[in-house]
């Protein structure tokens, strides 16, 4: 999917990086938890999360997401804005929370970008 | 020709507001000097981990970072309150954090086993009400 045609599924408004929504996204990572999205989020992939501060999007520059959704209706402050305008990564918010938004993307075939964790460091990839 | 670079980022403690800063800068600029692909990657989420543990545990540190042909090394340095005992902290899930760490999206003990993970050889030394050195080496 486009990040143009998740923002029309999940009746999101766009935040940041307007005129960089052509992109296609085929993985997503749901996290509230930073430590887990540098650890498993694959380049490309979407971060959704209900944290807003401006670290989520200095991870997501780290981890090279595509895009940030942002669950449960919540707008981030200025600065978090302002700093996804400055390193070009869309940020978009909509008001599903993180289930629902998960299991309506899940549904239009976006994957997670692993499958599961077997046991201490032992990834099961997709 | 072999070439070698190295740099350093000061990082203060307690800066909350500019966590994930100087790791930015850092991978910008071994983007720079060629570093690209899962190599980039790893470097880049170990400083991560190493500048939120900075900020959330030491009065200061530092991130020195040397390049050359064969590998990345990177010496992390704090004079924070130490790792009494570095076989606990490196488990999954042990942590001290608090309340405005956990607020930022980090706290979970996952951290230190996340640089671990990314690292080709890691190692902690630390003293108690000296500080503590991570070394970091990736191999490019
Ligand atoms: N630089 C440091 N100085 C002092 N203590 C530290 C430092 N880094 C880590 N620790 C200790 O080790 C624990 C585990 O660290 P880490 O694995 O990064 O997880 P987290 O930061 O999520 O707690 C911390 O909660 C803290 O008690
Ligand atoms: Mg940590």
């Amino acid at each position: 999917m486009t990040l143009h045609e998740i923002r029309e599924l999940l009746d999101a408004r766009v935040l940041a990086g307007k005129n960089h929504l052509d992109v296609e996204v085929k993985t997503a990572f749901s996290a509230d938890l930073m430590s887990d999205v540098l650890a498993f989020a694959k380049p490309g992939s979407i971060m959704i999360t209900g944290l807003t501060n401006p670290q989520v999007v200095r991870i997501a520059s780290i981890v090279d997401n595509s895009a940030i959704l942002i669950v449960r209706g919540k707008i981030p402050p200025d600065e978090t804005i302002a700093l996804a305008e400055k390193l070009e990564i869309p940020v978009l918010s909509t008001k599903y929370i993180l289930f629902e938004t998960s299991g309506r993307l899940y549904a239009n075939g976006i994957v997670g970008c692993i499958r599961k964790i077997e046991g201490p460091g032992s990834v099961v990839p997709l | 020709m072999s070439q070698k670079y190295e740099f350093s980022f000061p990082v203060k403690g307690d800066n909350f507001d500019d966590a994930g800063k100087a790791s930015i800068q850092i991978k910008k600029r071994l983007k720079g000097l060629g570093i690209t692909g899962d190599v980039l990657r790893r470097t880049a989420i170990a400083i991560y981990e190493s500048e939120v543990n900075i900020i959330s545990y030491a009065r200061q540190g530092n991130i020195n970072i040397r390049v050359t042909d064969d590998n990345i090394s990177i010496n992390i340095r704090d004079s924070g309150p130490g790792i009494a005992d570095i076989k606990q902290a490196m488990q999954q899930g042990y942590s001290t954090a608090n309340d405005r760490i956990r607020k930022m999206g980090f706290g979970a003990g996952m951290g230190l086993f996340n640089i671990k993970n990314c690292s080709d050889d890691f190692e902690i030394l630390s003293k108690a009400n000296k500080g503590t050195l991570l070394k970091i080496l990736i191999n490019r």
